[in-house]
C-alpha cells in the first residue's frame, strides 16, 4: 500500500483499501482490530509500526467514518478501556521504551488488554505527590511494591495497571516517585470492591503486598515518575469533559428530550433554567470544538482544563434540573444494588443515578478546586500559596 | 447533526488585523485621557481617532463590497476589530455605524443605499440605526416615528452613537427612512456608558429619503448582526478587566504576601478565565456564522449574547471588588470597563431575551 496518507483523500484511499481485504462482515473482530493496528489505521496520529502513520490528528475522523459506514467491529472503545486509550496508551508512547510500546500498544488498542490507574491512595488525593506506596528492588533488580491504592476504576476487569510509587523517600516527595507498568494478574494484587453513593461499585481499592514488578516495566526514569505522569494526568482531563460531542449531546440532551416530551412537566422557573443551562452547555461544546480546532492546528491552548472544569459543574447544575424536573418520578430511585459496571458511563440509567454520579465529576481526575489552582499559576500567572512541603524529604513531612 | 464546520480560531490575517488596531488604540486611546474626556461638553469623542480607524486603517468599510467602495472583508474581521474596541472601550462609532447601520443599508434596494454607503465606507460620515440601543432582534420595539408625505415625526430615545451621527436611519411606519442630521433635533442623553453616548431625537416633519418599504427585514438583519458582534467587543471588555486584575494582584501586597497568592482570590479569577473561554468559543462561532450566512445563526447569536454579556459583567464587576478601594474611584478607568459592560447587557437583547429566543429557535417551549 503505497497510497499517499497525508490527506483526507489519501487517507480514505487507504482505508478503503484495508476494507476490501479485510470485510468486517466475514472478518473474526479481534483479528480485524489487530489487521487494522497493523495498517496503521488504529490511531493514524501514531507512528507507524504502532498503529499509526505518522499523520495528523485530524485525520483520524476520516478513518473512523469509513470504518463506521462500513460496519467495522467495535467493542475496543474508551467506553471500555478509556484509562488504557486514554491515559496509559499516550504516556507509553511518549516514555516508553521501544520494547515497550511493541508489547503494550496493540494489545491495548485492540482491547485485548484492560487497563486501570493505581495513582490515588488514601493518604494522597489532591496532594497526589505526597503518596506512600513504595517500591524496594529485589535483589534480582526488580520492584517489590507496597501499599494501598484507591478510587480505582475498573480494577476489576484490568489486565494492567499504570502505577505511582515511591522509590526514594530521602528526597522530596517530588523527585522520590517512579511509574511503573504493573500486572493486575500478579501474586499480591488484591482488589476489593468500593461502594459509591449511587449504590454500585464502579471504583476499587485496591491492595499490593510485596508485588514483582519487572525493571523492564519501569516507564521513565528512577525519580522521574511525577513527571511523567502529568503526561497521564493531562490526558485524563481531557479525556474528562473533552469528548467531541454533538449539540445536545450530554446531560442537557437528556433533560431536552423529557422538556419535549412531557410538557405537563413544564414550569416557568424550570424553563429559565434550562434555557440558560442549554445555552451554557452549547458554548462549553463550541469551547471543546475550539480546542481540538487548536490542536490540529498545533497551536495547543491551556483551554484543556477548562474543559473538565467547566463540564463538571454543568453536569451537576444539569443533572439536578433533570431531577426537579421529574416531579413525583424524581423521589423514586431506579436500583440500589451493588452492581459492578463493566463500563463508566455518566449518562446511563435514570435521573437519579445521573444526579448522584454527577457529584464525582468535580472530584474524579482532579478537584476542581485543584483545577483551579493549576488554571490560576500555568496560565494566569499568579503566585502559589507559601508551601513547606516542596524542597522537604518526603520521610520528614507531617503525617 | 451535520458536520461541524465553523472556524473558531483566529486567521494569520485576522491576527495582523488585530496587532495594527491594537497599535493604534495604544497609542491614541489610553484611558486617562478617556476619563478626562467622558464629561467634556463635546462628549468621548475623538474624530481624529475615528479618522485614523475608520478611513485610514479602512475598518468603516470592514463589511461593505468592494463595488460600494468598501473592503468586503466579513463579520470574522468585524469582530476582532470589536475585541480590541472593547479592551479599549474606546469611543468610536464602529458597532453602529460600521456594523448596525451598515448592515441595514446592505438590506435596502441597491439604488437606494447607493449614496450613503459609500460615505459610511469610507468613513467621511457616520450614520446609526434609529432606535433604543436596548432594542432586540427579536421584534417587539414600538415604532415612534410616522411617515406622511416623506415627513418624519416622532421622539427615539437612547439612540447610541447619535449625538455625533451624520445621518439616521429611522424606522417609520411605511419604510426604514435616511434623515440627515440637520433635519432633527438631537439632544446628547445622560448615558451610563460615559464612552458609548446616547441621544434623544426629535423629527418634527423631518425630509427622509425611503430606502426601502420591509423595515422589519432591515432592522432585524442590522440588530442581529449588531448582537453577534457584540459579543465579540464583551469579549475584550472581559478580557482587559481580567488582565488588569491580574497584573495588580501580582503586584499588590497585604498580610506580607503578594495577594493573587490567595486561593480565595485566585480561584476568583480562575473561575472568571473559564468563564471567558466559553465567552470567546460562542463569540467567535456567532461571528463565522454571520460571515457564511449559516441556516444556524440565530441560534448562534442569541448563545453568543446568552453568555458574553453576563461573562463582561461579572469580569467587571470582579475587577472592582479585586482592586478594593482603588477600583471605585473615578481616577482608576475600572468604572468605564464597569459602564461599558453593564450597558452592553442591556443592548441589542437583554440576555433573557436572547434565550427566550432559544426556546423557539430550539424547540423547548414554555
Amino acid at each position: 500500500m503505497a497510497s499517499q496518507t497525508s490527506d483526507a483523500a489519501g487517507i480514505r484511499r487507504r482505508t478503503h483499501e484495508f476494507l476490501a481485504a479485510h470485510p468486517p462482515a466475514t472478518t473474526d473482530p479481534l483479528a480485524f482490530h489487530r489487521a487494522r493496528f497493523d495498517a496503521g489505521l488504529a490511531w493514524v496520529h501514531y507512528p507507524e509500526g504502532l498503529g499509526g502513520l505518522g499523520a495528523s490528528r485530524a485525520l483520524q475522523p476520516v478513518v473512523d467514518a469509513e470504518m463506521d459506514a462500513a460496519g467495522a467491529p467495535g467493542g475496543n472503545g474508551p467506553e471500555t478501556n478509556g484509562i488504557g486509550l486514554g491515559m496509559a496508551a499516550p504516556t507509553i508512547l511518549r516514555y516508553g521504551t521501544e520494547e515497550q510500546k511493541r508489547r503494550f500498544l496493540r494489545p491495548l488498542w485492540c482491547g485485548e488488554e484492560i487497563w486501570c490507574q493505581l495513582f490515588s491512595e488514601p493518604g494522597a488525593g489532591s496532594d497526589l505527590a505526597g503518596l506512600a506506596t513504595r517500591a524496594v528492588r529485589d535483589e534480582a533488580g526488580d520492584w517489590r511494591v507496597t501499599g494501598q491504592k484507591v478510587w480505582t476504576s475498573s480494577a476489576h476487569n484490568a489486565d494492567f495497571a499504570i502505577l505511582i510509587a515511591r522509590t526514594d523517600p530521602d528526597v522530596p516527595k517530588h523527585r522520590g516517585i517512579t511509574y511503573f507498568l504493573c500486572d493486575m494478574r500478579a501474586e499480591g494484587v488484591e482488589v476489593r470492591p468500593l461502594r459509591q453513593i449511587t449504590g454500585e461499585a464502579e471504583f476499587n481499592e485496591v491492595f499490593l503486598t510485596g508485588v514483582r514488578i519487572p525493571d523492564a516495566h519501569r516507564l521513565g526514569d528512577l525519580g522521574d515518575g511525577w513527571r511523567v505522569a502529568q503526561t497521564t494526568l493531562n490526558n485524563e482531563r481531557v479525556a474528562i469533559g473533552g469528548g467531541d460531542v454533538p449539540r445536545e449531546g450530554g446531560h442537557i440532551g437528556l433533560v431536552s428530550a423529557v422538556w419535549r416530551e412531557r410538557p405537563e412537566l413544564r414550569t416557568p422557573e424550570l424553563h429559565q433554567r434550562l434555557l440558560a443551562l442549554w445555552a451554557e452547555a452549547e458554548a462549553l461544546r463550541l469551547s471543546g470544538a475550539r480546542l481540538r480546532q487548536q490542536l490540529v492546528a498545533g497551536q495547543p491552548g491551556p483551554e484543556g482544563s477548562a474543559m473538565k472544569l467547566g463540564f463538571a459543574r454543568l453536569a451537576q447544575e444539569i443533572s439536578g434540573l433533570g431531577l426537579e424536573l421529574m416531579g413525583e418520578e424524581g423521589l423514586a430511585y431506579d436500583d440500589w444494588t451493588q452492581v459492578r459496571p463493566e463500563r463508566v458511563d455518566f449518562l446511563g440509567r435514570e435521573a437519579g443515578y445521573r444526579y448522584l454520579r454527577a457529584k464525582g465529576n468535580s472530584i474524579e481526575g482532579g478537584t476542581s478546586e485543584i483545577l483551579l489552582n493549576i488554571i490560576a499559576e500555568r496560565v494566569l500567572g499568579l503566585p502559589s500559596e507559601p508551601r513547606t512541603d516542596k524542597d522537604a524529604a518526603w520521610k520528614d513531612l507531617p503525617r | 447533526m451535520s458536520e461541524f464546520t465553523a472556524d473558531l480560531l483566529y486567521s494569520r490575517d485576522e491576527e495582523d488585523l488585530r496587532a495594527a488596531v491594537r497599535s493604534l488604540l495604544a497609542d491614541r486611546a489610553d484611558p486617562v485621557r478617556l476619563t478626562a474626556a467622558a464629561e467634556s461638553p463635546q462628549g468621548p469623542y475623538d474624530p481624529r481617532l475615528w479618522t485614523s480607524l475608520g478611513t485610514e486603517m479602512g475598518l468603516a468599510g470592514l463589511l461593505v463590497p468592494e463595488k460600494s467602495g468598501g473592503a468586503g472583508a466579513t463579520h470574522r474581521e468585524a469582530a476582532v476589530v470589536l475585541e480590541e474596541l472593547g479592551r479599549t472601550v474606546a469611543p468610536v462609532p464602529f458597532l453602529t455605524s460600521a456594523v448596525i447601520a451598515t448592515e441595514a443599508l446592505l438590506a435596502c434596494e441597491p439604488e437606494a443605499a447607493a449614496g450613503l454607503l459609500p460615505a459610511l465606507a469610507a468613513g467621511t460620515r457616520t450614520a446609526v440605526l434609529a432606535v433604543p440601543f436596548s432594542a432586540s432582534p427579536y421584534g417587539g420595539a414600538a415604532r415612534t416615528v410616522t411617515a406622511a408625505g416623506g415627513r418624519l415625526t416622532g421622539v427615539v430615545t437612547s439612540v447610541a452613537d447619535g449625538t455625533r451621527a451624520d445621518v439616521f436611519l429611522v424606522p417609520a411606519d411605511d419604510g426604514l427612512y435616511a434623515v440627515g442630521r440637520d433635519a432633527a433635533a438631537v439632544e446628547a442623553m445622560t448615558s451610563l456608558d460615559l464612552t458609548r453616548p446616547l441621544a434623544r431625537v426629535r423629527l418634527d416633519g423631518a425630509p427622509g429619503v425611503r430606502l426601502t418599504a420591509a423595515t422589519d427585514a432591515a432592522v432585524v438583519r442590522a440588530l442581529r448582526a449588531g448582537a453577534g458582534l457584540l459579543a465579540s467587543e464583551q469579549l475584550g471588555v472581559a478580557e482587559w478587566c481580567l488582565t488588569e486584575t491580574v497584573g495588580y494582584l501580582k503586584e499588590r501586597r497585604q498580610f506580607a504576601r503578594r495577594v493573587g497568592g490567595f486561593q480565595a482570590l485566585k480561584h476568583r479569577l480562575a473561575q472568571l478565565w473559564l468563564q471567558i473561554v466559553s465567552a470567546r468559543a460562542a463569540a467567535r462561532y456567532a461571528a463565522d456564522c454571520l460571515a457564511t450566512g449559516a441556516a444556524d445563526t440565530d441560534v448562534a447569536v442569541a448563545v453568543a449574547q446568552s453568555c458574553a454579556g453576563q461573562t463582561a459583567v461579572r469580569a467587571a464587576e470582579e475587577a472592582l471588588q479585586l482592586h478594593g478601594g482603588i477600583g471605585m474611584t473615578w481616577e482608576h478607568p475600572v468604572h468605564l470597563y464597569l459602564k461599558r459592560a453593564k450597558s452592553a447587557q442591556l443592548a441589542l437583547g437583554s440576555p433573557g431575551a436572547h434565550r427566550q429566543a432559544l426556546a423557539g429557535l430550539v424547540d423547548l417551549p414554555a
